[in-house]
């Protein structure tokens, strides 16, 4: 365990540094967010107004007290999807998918000597396959989840709205009620770790396989597996940390 | 020229390269053979610097080469070029990228002097008009053909191949055999390729190494090698039905 903690440090100690050809490096930059960027958008957006909506309505639901505002309900869901729903939920969501996806390729690149070719010519593997990863997820995935906010706090409007929960004006009542501003950072500061960890832990996994085909999809699962607890461990601790 | 001297290396106990020395010629096909878990591809490893060995050096033409940090070994590794077991293409690149990727990694040549070398390459393994196509679109041999291409793409004055004909029909691999002894002695490159093929051992074997459990147990040349009166490798010349009626 240790040792493989050791192995890591080590690992992204080769990956993060400065590219020797920038131009490659923006190419390769390019096609990662091509490749793990845009084509999460979709599935985020459909989640996002999904759990939106099923916030607002336990919200509404556990609340149904005549002394609580109905504005309460917005509140509460605004909070929820700011603070836990986007950030963690989203993210663990997108281990699975980035993790699994960044895992097989460089795990398929290894078993296959693609690494080793970049090796024998005397290029730093880790650097010009990790970082462009790592740097893409640092960049994009805030983005993802900005935009994730949004459309849950939609997708809680969407839910009163059809399901008649409370009027749509007193859910955005309780949307403009009591914001701080710095929930948003402490999102931010949150996802920024998370995306971290999921492009950092898949590489790692997928750069060590050893062996064959079964391997690359042991890896696969592990990226994900290895990459959500990570995620949900310390977003206990930042939580504890930044909001005590 | 490539020598290695005194080479060992083991994993854990087991013991995969003993004591090995030998001398690859420049302009001549050197060839590696043996079973398979003789340890082929391991000495080549410990040549193209992937694997580092427990005891003796490596030199390319006199420089050392082995136990180097990385950023010492660059000089040389510009000079290597390396056919893979599996090809080892980069399949989220067409065959044009491929081949490349050396030249953009290592040379300062506008777009279009690389253009120009990517065709000159894909023509010497009689692939022209395949520039774009995608990896997956390749057939075994047309990979390993793309291979050599990137492999000799930078002019290499070392040319490594592990099997270079393992997996293909026999025409197909006889194709790949001549192209290659003919790349070697057109640019005068010291090529060492690694077989367990009988049938290309007789035709380029112009230099011979025998491993055998790790020991390189015979050196020779083709013509040499039907003559021998070692007993293990001729256990391995005439492992096969045919060669043994041959014979
Ligand atoms: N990374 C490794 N860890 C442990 N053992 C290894 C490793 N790599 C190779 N070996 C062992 O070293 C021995 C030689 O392997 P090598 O790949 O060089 O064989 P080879 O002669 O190339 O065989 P083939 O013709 O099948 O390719 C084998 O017995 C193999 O089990
Ligand atoms: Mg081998």
């Amino acid at each position: 365990m240790l040792r493989k903690i050791g192995d890591y440090v080590i690992l992204m100690g080769q990956a993060l540094r400065r590219p020797p050809k920038f131009s490659i490096f923006r190419r390769q930059l390019v096609h990662e967010f091509y490749s793990l960027g845009v084509t999460s958008f979709l599935i985020v957006a459909i989640l996002s107004v999904f759990v939106g909506a099923v916030a607002a309505i336990l919200v509404a639901y556990n609340i149904d007290n005549p002394l609580l505002p109905d504005l309460m309900i917005g509140f509460v869901t605004r909070q929820m999807v700011i603070q836990e729903f986007s950030p963690t939920i989203i993210c663990i969501i997108l281990a699975g998918k980035l993790g699994s996806q960044i895992a097989s390729e460089l795990g398929t690149m290894r078993v296959t000597q693609q690494i080793d070719a970049l090796q024998v010519m005397g290029i730093n593997a880790a650097n010009y396959l990790i970082m462009p990863k790592i740097i893409a997820c640092l960049l994009f995935i805030p983005v993802l989840i900005i935009f994730s906010i949004f459309l849950g706090i939609y997708g809680g409007y969407v839910a009163c709205d059809i399901l008649n929960i409370i009027s749509t004006e007193d859910y955005v009542l309780g949307l403009r009620s009591w914001f701080d501003p710095w929930t948003v950072t402490f999102a931010l500061i949150k996802t920024v770790v998370f995306s971290f960890i999921i492009a950092s832990v898949s590489s790692f996994i997928g750069y060590n396989v050893n062996g064959g085909s079964v391997e690359v999809g042991k890896a696969s699962t592990d990226g994900v597996v290895y990459s959500s607890i990570l995620i949900i461990f310390f977003d206990l601790i930042l939580t504890q940390m930044l909001l005590s | 020229m490539i020598r290695i001297e005194n080479v060992s290396k083991s994993f854990g106990d087991k013991k995969v390269l003993k004591n090995v020395s030998a001398e690859f010629e420049q302009g001549k096909t050197n060839l590696i053979i043996g079973q398979s878990g003789s340890g082929k591809t391991i000495m080549m490893s410990i040549c193209t610097g992937l694997v580092e060995p427990d005891e003796g050096e490596v030199f390319f033409n006199d420089r050392r080469f082995s136990n180097l940090p990385e950023r010492k070994r660059r000089d040389i590794r510009k000079e290597m070029g390396v056919l893979f077991q599996g090809g080892a293409l980069f399949d989220s690149m067409n065959v044009e990228e491929n081949v490349m990727f050396p030249l953009n990694m290592f040379t300062k040549m506008s777009y279009k002097d690389k253009l120009d070398r990517v065709d000159f390459c894909l023509k010497r393994v009689n692939l022209e008009n395949s520039n774009k196509l995608k990896t997956k679109e390749l057939s075994g041999g047309m990979m390993k053909r793309v291979a050599i291409a990137r492999a000799i793409a930078n002019n290499p004055k070392y040319l490594f191949c592990d099997e270079p004909n393992s997996g293909l029909d026999p025409k197909t691999s006889e194709l790949i055999d001549a192209l290659i002894s003919e790349i070697t002695e057109e640019y005068n490159i010291t090529t060492i390729i690694n077989t367990h093929d009988m049938n290309s051992v007789i035709k380029i074997g112009q230099r011979i190494n025998f491993l055998y459990r790790g020991q390189l147990w015979w050196k020779g040349d083709k013509n040499s090698i039907l003559t021998t009166e070692n007993k293990e490798l001729q256990e391995f010349v005439f492992a096969t039905e045919l060669t043994r009626r041959l014979r």
